[in-house]
């Protein structure tokens, strides 16, 4: 067995880490940068961005969005995937497909359909973010909250947990909400994750439709403001960074097989 | 055997469990793609015609997915090789544990981290002003003078990079976990070179997986919009940056051709996917 690292991994991981590393070291940079000067170092741009109330309206658009997304999607999966598992081992297969759908249907492709399908909808679905973005939402989070919750249903003996549950006099309702869900809780909690990861990064549709969303904020300061840009930036990549970390330990420490990128 | 008629009803009464579900990707999912489908056939007045297939074939949507599949075509094969040496790099023997699980964590991130945000990080390292421009530049070269521009095809490509590459780590990892220390021990052991190794055993048995992979990586960047958005503003013709001027832009132009762009996408996309799943079916033969 070989006790030192070779000298050929070395050189690949230091080529790997200065890729990912020195894009997030510019941005620190600029973020710290004086806008009349471009001299550093102030946290000025920092202050433009939590002073400026279009953030915060933003901020609470995506947020909004995203805990709609999450409650939708586990109100629909959690209790159809039970289902499946329970009753209907045959549609199994037919789900997984279809959670592979979204990726040959891509944001771009998706909103397109939605446009034709949905162009003459009522204003109170069409034209707010509040519905038209988290029906589509849903569909690109369907896959990441299916493998996750799908590696939960795996790991626990479903129909032993409602038997048991059932001979103890629970209905449905009760099995579910006080059985199941805590015991697949690190899976919805992974999924729930990913969703907010998901809402707070995606831009393609958010924009076709004209939505204010943290992501077009985000394309909004960057056409205009050079510095905050990397202030706003960072952020970003703080709030995908605390989701996927979050997920991360997580599922180490269940050490569940999660899948999913 | 006959089945008494009661379990017969309450299985088709259990079907209607998995209805809401259904409804909802039919009505999110299938019913906007299958619009996309039949729109891309249909004219201004609601006719059927062709007119909206055949000038994709036309200037600039020629160029737009002859663009848009080159990108992704490179992206694919440098990330896919880059991301494999990488991860091979951190898995193999004597690299620390620590630097797996930090790599592997840090790509779950910048898989993800796509988009208006990505591009940015890069138009403040390569860009005009950006931090490796200016060194270079002070080194005497600035990369702008000899014909680099970071809002051109090539800078989409680079900027790519940046989540086919942890993509790449993440999908082939558990590949490279699958070949056994027993079978290079072995290889060894009848006088193999680590060379000869890799030319006889590891690669073949890696190959599906790493075909599969790179098939990922190829739509990921295929459908990505948003980061070419952010760094170019629609100047690199791509096919979604195409299809985003039909929504976006100030032209009063033919949905049904943008139908027939997004189509394009599909079935591109629906292609890599069909040689996608078999070679993941492939693949796991080993991990058995």
């Amino acid at each position: 067995m070989r006790r030192w690292i070779s000298p050929g991994a070395v050189v690949w991981i230091l080529i790997g880490a200065a890729y990912f590393l020195i894009p997030l070291a510019a941005t620190l940079l600029f973020s710290l940068r004086d806008q009349t000067t471009g001299k550093c170092c102030t946290l000025a741009n920092y202050e433009e961005i939590i002073d400026d109330p279009a953030f915060w309206t933003s901020m609470r658009v995506s947020f909004i969005v995203a805990l709609e997304t999450i409650v939708i999607s586990l109100a629909l999966l959690v209790p159809t995937l039970y289902w499946v598992n329970l009753k209907l081992p045959r549609l199994r297969p037919v789900i997984g497909f279809l959670a592979l759908v979204p990726f040959v249907v891509p944001p771009i492709v998706l909103v397109v359909g939605l446009f034709a399908v949905y162009q003459d909808s009522p204003d109170w679905f069409f034209a707010e973010p509040y519905g038209f973005l988290p029906a589509a939402y849903v569909i690109l989070a369907f896959p990441y909250i299916y493998f996750s919750l799908d590696a939960g249903f795996r790991a626990i003996d479903i129909h032993t947990l409602t038997e048991a549950s059932q001979s103890l006099g629970a209905g449905w309702w009760t099995t579910i909400t006080r059985v199941i869900l805590p015991n697949i809780r690190t899976a919805v909690v992974a999924g729930a994750l990913l969703t907010i990861a998901i809402v707070l990064g995606e831009f393609t549709i958010a924009s076709l439709a004209v939505f204010d969303t943290f992501p077009t904020y985000v394309q909004y300061i960057n056409q205009n403001k050079t510095y905050p840009a990397g202030a706003v930036t960072l952020l970003a990549f703080a709030l995908t960074w605390a989701a996927m970390v979050t997920v991360a330990i997580g599922g180490r420490r269940r050490t569940s097989t999660m899948v999913g990128h | 055997m006959l089945r008494p008629a009661k379990a017969g009803r309450s299985v088709s009464l259990a079907w209607l469990g998995a209805v809401p579900f259904l409804i909802y990707v039919f009505a999110f999912l299938l019913l906007p793609a299958g619009q996309v489908l039949v729109g891309a056939f249909k004219d201004q007045q609601g006719g059927w015609t062709l007119e909206n297939i055949s000038t994709l074939f036309d200037e600039p949507y020629r160029s737009a997915y002859r663009n848009s599949i080159e990108v992704s075509l490179v992206t694919a094969l440098v990330g896919g090789f880059l991301g494999f040496m990488i991860a091979y790099s951190v898995i193999r023997e004597g690299t620390p544990r620590f630097l797996r699980s930090a790599f592997t964590t840090f790509s779950g991130v910048a898989a993800n981290f796509a988009g208006i945000p990505l591009a940015f990080a890069f138009i403040a390292t390569l860009g005009t002003i950006g931090i490796v421009t200016q060194f270079l530049t002070n080194l005497g070269w600035n990369p702008y003078d000899h014909g680099f521009s970071l809002f051109s095809k090539t800078g989409v490509e680079i900027v790519y990079l940046y989540f086919q590459i942890p993509l790449m780590l993440l999908v082939i990892s558990p590949a490279i976990d699958g070949l056994k220390r027993e079978w290079r021990e072995a290889a060894a052991n009848l006088g193999a070179s680590p060379l000869q190794f890799w030319r006889h055993v590891g690669l073949p048995v890696l190959m599906p997986s790493l075909l599969g992979a790179m098939i990922l990586l190829f739509g990921n960047s295929f459908a990505a919009y948003a980061t070419a958005y952010g760094l170019t503003a629609g100047g690199v013709n791509l096919v979604p940056i195409t299809i985003g001027f039909f929504y976006t832009g100030d032209v009063l132009s033919n949905p049904h051709l943008g139908e027939a762009l997004a189509l394009g996408m599909l079935v591109v996309l629906a292609l890599m996917m069909l040689a996608y799943v078999p070679l993941q079916r492939r693949a796991s033969r080993w991990s058995r």
